[in-house]
């Protein structure tokens, strides 16, 4: 087969690092609210009825949206194997803890509403809590980790191994400029929720989404500018000092990396990355002003922009940087040395490139017949509500 | 067996994949024979076939949501767990899974949930449209799966690049194509469709001894019996399919299962039953049938199926050649381009070996140290657990006849005594219902206890496919994994149970009605089959 050759293999690892952030975004948008609305499940429903509305919102579409977060683990694992070989393994309990928080929530949802039971249905709305609440806390704190760097090296057989005795215990990854991150993910989430319900309740639980989801976007931004000058002023970012190879073979060891310097000096060699803050705050804040005016689909729309904005400027300021390793930098994962071989990553696009927008459509038809709100009334006239 | 971190995570791989595929062959075959149902109702306009699709799709999302969410856990677990694995050849075992997600996982999830909320928002065509695009979502799902199962038997398409230390892919669609990927496809199908099938029937021979339900039960038999005979003779045939192609792709496997230690004059006999004995090599009260397993594995009279003795010999020159094959990368390792080129030819003559040498990393750091006594324990490792893979095969295949006299007798009284079940065959249903679970399970054991010491076939140890992780990491997980989902299959079976004594719960008015309207027609119906008995609304 030559027809990969069409596209060279540096245009093809940048399209595969667009792609990584597309599939990270589209899970963070869909899952995202999903979370937010788990998380905000026993503050914004009071009674039995209106914890069924708002889970009700979710109910038909968390499992499409769950599958972002599946793709992509398994675009990671096709187009970066190493990223998913050392990230994976690195974060070994704290992706325990993910994955134990994201099975409880399929489960809740499901469950919850199959008996009558006060116990057995306000059990269910604390695990759906923790499942919203834990994955987005922590997936802010990998973030955060990623940005401070990960103590791993690989040997020359290319096998990672983790230094140090936090690694894999994880207590080591709550850092605290990572556990900001979490923060900012976590208020963020719970803005993108609050988002959705005000678009598809109404009454006291639109009302009180409102009222929290406004606070956690206040929270979000003071966060996203606290980490944008903790970065500036007290962390070390990673420079490739070696010649960069763009097509090279994707091994790590064949270049030299330096841990110094800040990661904000991307912002002066490509000044044009500052429309993703940029984004990011202006999307946060008028969301913000949509909670408080009482916006609906507007609010949920600058919602999406705010996190689109703060995920990508977290991938344009580490660019090319993916998995930076403080205890070897030389190991350190970049879009250049991580990727797949040139062959796969030209099948993995074609494929994506048949799929992703299939996908799109019958993703936007389902939510189009899903439209319109929630009512307490739905909820118990239906029998296949949850 | 010592706790060392590759046995226990081989010990949490193999249950979390254990328990993930109680879910899964269910939700295969009930996401098929519910989407079957919906088609008889839109084509009939018979109320009943509604409440059936409704009351089997109840159950179907009770099981569905168990695989979704266990099936997370086996995503992630091979970064999680299996690190090097995962380096080594996710550039060709990773494409399988991203597309299934693409092509598959999507369109069955998004539309699930349209399944359960879209009943008053779709017209009856769509609804239905939509019940088959979460059963063909899921039946592709496991294709793709599948293809990434299949590879790691039998690695085509892809070869070792010494500069990145990992195996790359040459050939995508050999890789698709992988004819044992294609037989384990139609076999695990058709097993998802026999436990669909089975438990269809059981649950509704349960109805009919208890006289509840008896009209909605009588039709779901009549559809599982069918649907569960075609699956199990596919099932059968399917599986001759997979010793047949493992005849040639997994010798050493084959071998195994038969507990055959010596190669035998063509065609060789088929042991029924004995009991292995792995350290003196040789089977104890065994007996046997003359001809079969040389007609099942070659499909002739005169080729001969290796022993195991003769494959630990070919696994030992194998190590040598791999041995000489290491020195030459380490060669390229260090001159990288400078490497005379006679280097790399005798490196690319040999690589097919390396896989070999890699076993002797277990005795010794650098393989080309290993000594004569390593050699030979290297290649006795190539010989997987014979006893285990020899029960396993037989419980499984034995249980597989069994689906056939079962779904067979029930389509026979479906067909030609309609409505006229004995008792005796109902309590038959009953108590078969969990059998499929356990010959699936067994099938599993075959398939990936039979690929040790592998994780891929000749080309990676399992021994060294393991994540950098201490024993308190595993033994952490496990224990959660373990009480995790013990609480959940009891929550899962807990409301499989009351859903299952509850009946259906819906359109029963407008059922009754329809039932009462065309009572004389419904009780003089003469085995005109069940979908040609009463008019249509």
């Amino acid at each position: 087969m030559i027809l990969h050759d069409l596209i060279s293999f540096e245009v093809l690892r940048l399209i595969w690092w667009v792609l990584l952030g597309v599939l990270l975004i589209g899970f963070a948008l869909t899952d995202g609210f999903d979370m937010g609305v788990g998380a905000l499940l026993p503050f914004v429903g009071q009674t039995d009825v209106e914890r069924r509305v708002v889970i009700n919102t979710i109910g038909p579409v968390w499992e499409g949206n769950q599958v972002w977060f599946i793709l992509g683990g398994g675009a990671i694992f096709a187009a970066w194997p190493p990223l998913y070989a050392v990230s994976f393994s690195g974060f070994y309990l704290a992706m325990f803890a993910i994955l134990a928080a994201l099975i409880l929530r399929p489960v809740g949802f499901k469950y919850r509403s199959k008996r009558d039971s006060a116990k057995w249905r306000s059990s269910w709305d604390w695990a759906l809590f923790v499942g919203g609440a834990a994955p987005a806390l922590l997936f802010g704190v990998a973030v955060g980790n990623v940005l401070l760097g990960v103590p791993f090296h690989l040997t020359e057989d290319l096998m990672p191994m983790y230094d140090g005795t936090f690694y894999g215990k994880f207590l080591g990854l709550l850092r605290p400029f990572a556990l900001l991150c979490g923060v900012v993910s976590l208020s963020m989430l719970i803005m993108h929720g609050a988002a959705w319900l005000s678009v598809k309740t109404k009454g006291m639980v639109a009302f009180r989404a409102q009222r929290i989801g406004t606070v956690a976007g206040m929270i979000a931004a003071a966060g996203y500018a606290l980490a944008g000058l903790w970065l500036a002023f007290g962390i070390d970012g990673f420079h490739i000092t070696s010649e960069i190879v763009t097509d090279g073979p994707s091994n790590p060891l064949f270049k030299e990396v330096l841990h110094e310097g800040s990661w904000l000096i991307a912002y002066t060699e490509r000044p044009w990355i500052l429309i993703a803050p940029i984004l990011g705050f202006v999307g946060i804040f008028m969301a913000v002003r949509g909670l408080r005016e009482g916006f609906e689909v507007s609010t949920f729309l600058w919602s999406k922009l705010a996190i689109l904005g703060v995920i990508s400027s977290v991938g344009l300021t580490m660019f090319p940087f993916i998995l930076p390793s403080t205890v070897d930098p030389r190991s350190s994962l970049t879009v250049w040395d991580s990727s797949s071989s040139h062959l796969t990553l030209f099948v993995m696009l074609v494929a994506t490139v048949i799929f992703l927008p299939i996908i799109l459509a019958y993703t936007a038809w389902v939510y189009k017949v899903l439209w319109g709100k929630v009512t307490e009334d739905d909820v118990n006239r239906s029998h296949s509500a949850y | 067996m010592e706790l060392d971190v590759v046995e226990l995570s081989r010990l949490q791989f193999a249950m979390t994949a254990l328990y993930h595929f109680l879910f899964v062959p269910l939700t295969l075959g009930l996401s098929i024979l519910v989407a079957i149902m919906e088609t008889v109702y839109v084509m009939t306009g018979r109320p009943i076939w509604r409440q059936m699709t409704k009351f089997w799709g109840t159950l179907f999302g009770i099981n569905f949501v168990l695989g979704v969410a266990t099936g997370i856990t086996m995503e992630f677990q091979f970064g999680m767990n299996w690190s090097y694995y995962s380096h080594y050849v996710g550039d060709i075992f990773g494409a399988p899974l991203a597309v299934e997600g693409l092509m598959a996982f999507f369109l069955e999830a998004t539309f699930v949930g349209l399944f359960f909320f879209g009943w008053d928002k779709l017209s009856r065509v769509a609804h239905c449209i939509v019940a088959w695009l979460v059963a063909i979502g899921s039946n592709f799902s496991a294709l793709w799966i599948l293809i990434a199962n299949g590879w790691m038997v039998n690695p085509v398409g892809a070869e070792f690049n010494p500069e990145t230390m990992r195996m790359e892919m040459t050939n995508f669609f050999d890789v698709v194509f992988n004819e044992v990927a294609q037989a384990k496809f139609v076999h695990t199908v058709s097993a998802g469709y026999i436990t669909a099938s089975i438990f269809v029937l059981g649950v509704s021979a349960w109805y009919m001894l208890k006289g509840r339900h008896v009209e909605l039960a009588r039709r779901s038999i009549s559809v599982a019996a069918s649907f569960g005979l075609a699956a199990s003779l596919s099932v059968v045939v399917l599986g001759d399919e997979s010793g047949y192609s493992a005849s040639h792709t997994q010798k050493m496997k084959l071998a195994a299962i038969e507990a055959m230690w010596e190669t035998e004059p063509a065609p060789a006999h088929f042991t029924l039953i004995g009991f292995p004995d792995q350290e003196a090599r040789e089977t104890h009260y065994a007996v046997h049938i003359p001809w079969v397993m040389g007609l099942i594995g070659t499909r002739s009279l005169t080729q001969e199926i290796p022993g195991i003795a003769e494959l630990v010999e070919e696994s030992e020159a194998r190590i040598r050649s791999g041995m000489l094959a290491y020195d030459d990368l380490m060669t390229i390792r260090e001159q990288r381009d400078a490497t005379p080129e006679a280097v790399r030819a005798s490196f690319e003559a040999r690589s097919s070996d390396l896989g070999y040498a890699m076993l002797l990393k277990r005795y010794v750091d650098d393989p080309r140290e290993a000594t004569e006594e390593q050699i030979k324990m290297a290649a006795d490792d190539t010989v997987p657990g014979v006893a285990p893979l020899f029960w396993s095969f037989r419980i499984m295949v034995g249980l597989g006849f069994s689906f056939i006299a079962l779904t067979g007798l029930f389509f026979v009284l479906s067909n030609f005594r309609r409505g006229d079940y004995p008792r005796w065959a109902l309590t038959l249903a009953v108590a078969w219902i969990p059998l499929p679970w356990i010959a699936a399970e067994m099938g599993w054991i075959v398939a990936e206890y039979g690929r040790q010491p592998w994780t891929v076939d000749g080309i990676l140890p399992t021994a060294l496919s393991a994540s950098h992780l201490s024993v308190g990491d595993l033994l952490f997980t496990l224990a959660g994994f373990a009480l995790f989902y013990t609480v959940l299959f009891i929550v899962e079976m807990g409301l499989m149970l009351k859903y299952i004594r509850k009946g259906p719960q819906e359109d029963v008015e407008e059922t009754e009605t329809w039932m009462q309207r065309h009572e004389h027609r419904l009780r003089t119906h003469d085995g005109k089959g069940p979908f040609a008995d009463v008019p249509a609304e």
